[in-house]
């Protein structure tokens, strides 16, 4: 950002000049892409001028930018300052708190219009104010408390109970819970928890950019359709060889591509993953080709089918049959899974072997010259997360009955990657939450009528769904590049002016 | 005989666009340090601007098919680079001094914008575009068996010959070329001795994205299909060229290019079409493993 400009016809003259320019290049950006669609008609392609659209998109641009530099950058104050301060220790200044309570009170009067568009921003703007001002105020009463391991507790105890408690309470009350439609996303939500948990090991934990995680998750649910189907193994069976196949897929992968650094890795797991998915495509009589592998049996418990007929969970335990059971089950077992995981992966991080992935994380070199095997160490980072892949993959495949090539592109890896860093590098708890806000938040946006009402009634989240989805990877990066929670610090690190114990453990 | 002549004239056409994109990859590996993922969605972006500018300048009604193309392509070259330039400016610079990940994770963000933004904006089916350069040479024929040269394949060649005469000047005697090659040795030594970093590093976007719009142009002339997809197999192709050939180095993009566009035409011609993209992705794999430092390429030196 420029200096600040002092003089008042001076910060005009600036910002309008800066939204100017901003214009000029929106208008180049989207003269033809967005000015004009190409329509398909009877003598090949035309095109169909879209004026009003272009304008008002370069118009935006300018006013954006134009407020941008009056309120935000060309200033000493800039308005988003009392915003940010909610988010830190610093104390408030007066203006702070009028400014803060002018935008509650506004929201509150915002909220009362009868327009959806308008309760949308106003709720979203209060919810973002009573976040802060809750998180502040605690920290202000409770600066001590172990903050991460009370939310960890408290999410974990959420997540067991809330299945049961809802399904019981809606069954007691009969609340017309949407349930179902609950549990699903919940379960997409944890299955994207287990897949960043295990690339978290790879990336988060050992430093080695992965950007073809899909494969493993591929290989797992590709391994368990085909030794389930084949085999008839049970679930159980078919879970654990699931993940050592992909694990040894990962280490058939990796034995070549460890020697390579930081993007070129990255690049050639890419490829690697590009290989599996257009193996998958055209290997027809194993895979069956895109049209992919239905009627995957569904995971039995202990044996006992979730079904309407025959010797059912329903009938041994004397309840009356309701297809959510299945789903609760499924809940539980993903459950169990990411927590597997994540324990696994606690533990890891106090062995030997963990201590060194974070080691040739911080840097490669210096741990070579100690003695530790980076080969070996690279490894077992990589045989790990693929394991972890793999069960995953084995659980997708069971869920869904059906899997085809189409639900292994690179824009899966690229989602997963974006939990894992978005989250935090190497924390755990940000990874949970990471996949919370990505996947949730998007599936839920695709439901938001308020939406509809800012944008129109033709408008359809569901096409601009992966547009926001990068616009949310890019802004959260820049914004924070660290991720929603900022923790890259080492589990184990010197303590500052602690000479009895040289090495102070850090829980997370 | 004659088939092996006419799949390398091919592969030679494709190997040439693959090598203009290839330039734009290891332009900015070499200054930034950084694979710009959202490349080939410039690339993208590009063949969609050039249909765009092609269609506009033919409805209004100007039928000079050579003066029209010529139009179109300083049109998509500089609306091109805007794209470029912007996606430094929004996504890249911000994060210069971040961690090493930062910056491709917004490339991959931005990737995903392009892609999507154009799905959006001039909808997910497929852009046909009519023959606009035929006709062509028969330079050989063997019982039967013509080999064709055609016109559009000249014009590839050709272009990408002259491209990459210009580029090579301008890295070579310019000013321009000597900032980039001081940033690309040591960036803060050449911000020391004055060279303007922000705004050289903004430049080779601005080239290499001006680059990937001929690419682009030259695509659609060739295949005469595009979709908002293309961009993402084409990116991964000509990165694979530009670190084949040595990454940072510019006669190894094009010789990448060229070796990358043979082995996919090659590969296709006498095995499976199915697996031409496994057999360039696998020669990425095996090149890296192999020879990390690429065919024209300085062995990169690991310092403590």
């Amino acid at each position: 950002m420029a200096e600040p400009v002092k003089s008042f016809s001076h910060r005009l003259q600036a910002a309008l000049l800066d939204a100017l320019l901003a214009a000029y290049v929106a208008f180049a950006l989207f003269c033809l892409t967005l000015g004009f669609k190409t329509v398909d008609s009877v003598g090949g392609l035309t095109l169909r001028s879209r004026p009003v659209l272009l304008g008002a998109m370069v118009g935006a641009v300018f006013v954006g930018r134009l407020l941008l530099n009056w309120f935000v950058w060309q200033t000493d104050r800039p308005l988003t300052e009392p915003f940010a301060k909610l988010f830190t220790r610093e104390p408030f200044a007066r203006r702070d708190v009028f400014v803060l309570g002018a935008v509650a009170l506004l929201s509150m009067l915002a909220a009362a219009v009868p327009s959806p568009a308008a309760r949308l921003i106003a709720g979203g703007m209060l919810a973002f104010l009573t976040v802060g001002a809750v998180r502040r105020a605690i920290l202000h009463f409770f600066p001590n408390l172990p903050y991460a391991r009370i939310f960890t507790i408290a999410g974990i105890a959420f997540a067991v109970l809330f299945p049961i408690t809802a399904y019981l309470l809606d069954k007691a009350f009969h609340l017309r819970l949407p349930l179902r439609y609950l549990l699903d996303l919940s379960i997409v939500v944890l299955t994207y928890a287990m897949l960043g948990s295990g690339l978290n090991i790879v990336v988060g934990l050992a430093g080695l950019l992965d950007l073809g995680y899909v494969a493993f998750y591929a290989v797992g649910a590709y391994s368990f359709a085909i030794l389930a189907m084949d085999f008839g193994w049970s679930f159980w069976m078919c879970l654990p060889l699931a993940g050592v196949l992909a694990a040894l897929w990962g280490c058939t992968v990796g034995l070549p591509v460890l020697r390579l650094r930081g993007d070129y890795l990255a690049i050639v797991t890419l490829a690697f993953a590009e290989i599996v998915r257009i193996v998958l495509l055209n290997w027809t009589n194993v895979t069956n080709g895109p049209n992919g592998i239905s009627g995957i049996p569904r995971p039995t418990f202990f044996g006992l089918p979730f079904g309407a007929s025959g010797e059912t969970f329903s009938t041994f335990f004397g309840l009356r049959y309701d297809p959510l059971h299945a789903i609760i089950f499924l809940y539980y077992v993903i459950f169990l899974l990411v927590i597997v995981t994540n324990v696994v992966t606690l533990r890891l991080r106090r062995l030997p072997i963990g201590r060194a992935w974070e080691a040739m994380r911080e840097d490669e070199i210096a741990c070579r010259s100690l003695g530790i095997n980076t080969t070996v160490t690279k490894l077992t980072a990589f045989a790990t997360g693929a394991m972890f892949g793999g069960f995953a993959g084995a659980f997708f495949a069971t869920r869904q009955g059906f899997i085809s090539p189409e639900s292994f592109t690179f824009i899966e890896s690229a989602t997963i990657l974006a939990i894992v860093v978005l989250g935090g590098l190497g924390s755990q708890l940000g990874v949970a939450l990471a996949a919370i806000v990505m996947i949730g938040g998007f599936e839920a946006l695709r439901h938001t009528q308020g939406l509809k009402a800012i944008f129109g009634p033709d408008f359809d989240p569901a096409l601009y769904r992966m547009l926001l989805f990068g616009i949310a990877m890019v802004a959260i990066m820049v914004w924070r590049p660290r991720g929603i929670i900022s923790s890259r610090t080492p589990s184990i690190m010197l303590g500052r002016g602690a000479p009895a114990t040289l090495a102070k453990e850090r829980r997370t | 005989m004659a088939y092996f002549l006419q799949q390398l004239v091919n592969g030679i056409a494709l190997g040439s666009i693959y090598g203009l994109i290839a330039i734009g990859y290891t332009m900015v590996y070499g200054i930034v340090g950084m694979i710009n993922f959202a490349h080939g969605d410039i690339f993208m972006v590009g063949t969609f601007i050039a249909l765009i500018a092609f269609l506009l300048i033919m409805s209004l009604g100007l039928t000079l098919v050579p003066l029209a193309l010529v139009l179109v392509l300083i049109m998509a070259m500089v609306l091109t680079a805007v794209w470029g330039w912007t996606v430094e400016r929004i996504a890249y610079r911000p994060l210069r001094e971040s961690f090493r990940l930062a910056p491709l994770i917004t490339a991959i963000g931005m990737s995903i914008i392009l892609q999507n933004f154009i799905q959006v904006a001039q909808g997910a089916r497929v852009k046909p575009l009519q023959p606009v350069i035929t006709g062509g040479y028969q330079i050989f024929d063997e019982g039967g068996f013509a080999v064709n040269l055609s016109n559009i394949q000249i014009l590839i060649v050709v272009t990408t010959v002259a491209l990459m005469g210009v580029f090579w000047l301008i890295i070579t005697r310019t000013a321009l070329g000597r900032a980039q090659r001081a940033c690309e040795q040591d960036r803060l030594m050449a911000a020391l001795s004055g060279v303007n970093v922000d705004r050289t590093i903004s430049l080779t976007f601005v080239m290499g994205a001006a680059l990937a719009a001929v690419a682009g142009l030259l695509y659609l002339l060739y295949y005469g299909v595009i979709d908002f997809f293309i961009g993402f197999v084409a990116g991964i192709k000509a990165f694979t060229a530009a670190v084949l050939g040595g990454i940072g180095s510019l006669p190894g993009a094009m010789l990448g290019g060229l070796i990358i566009g043979l082995i996919e035409t090659f590969w296709s011609a006498y095995f499976t079409i199915e697996y031409k993209d496994v057999a360039a992705f696998s020669m990425l794999a095996v090149v890296l493993i192999f020879f990390p430092s690429g065919l024209l390429g300085r062995p990169e030196v690991e310092k403590v």
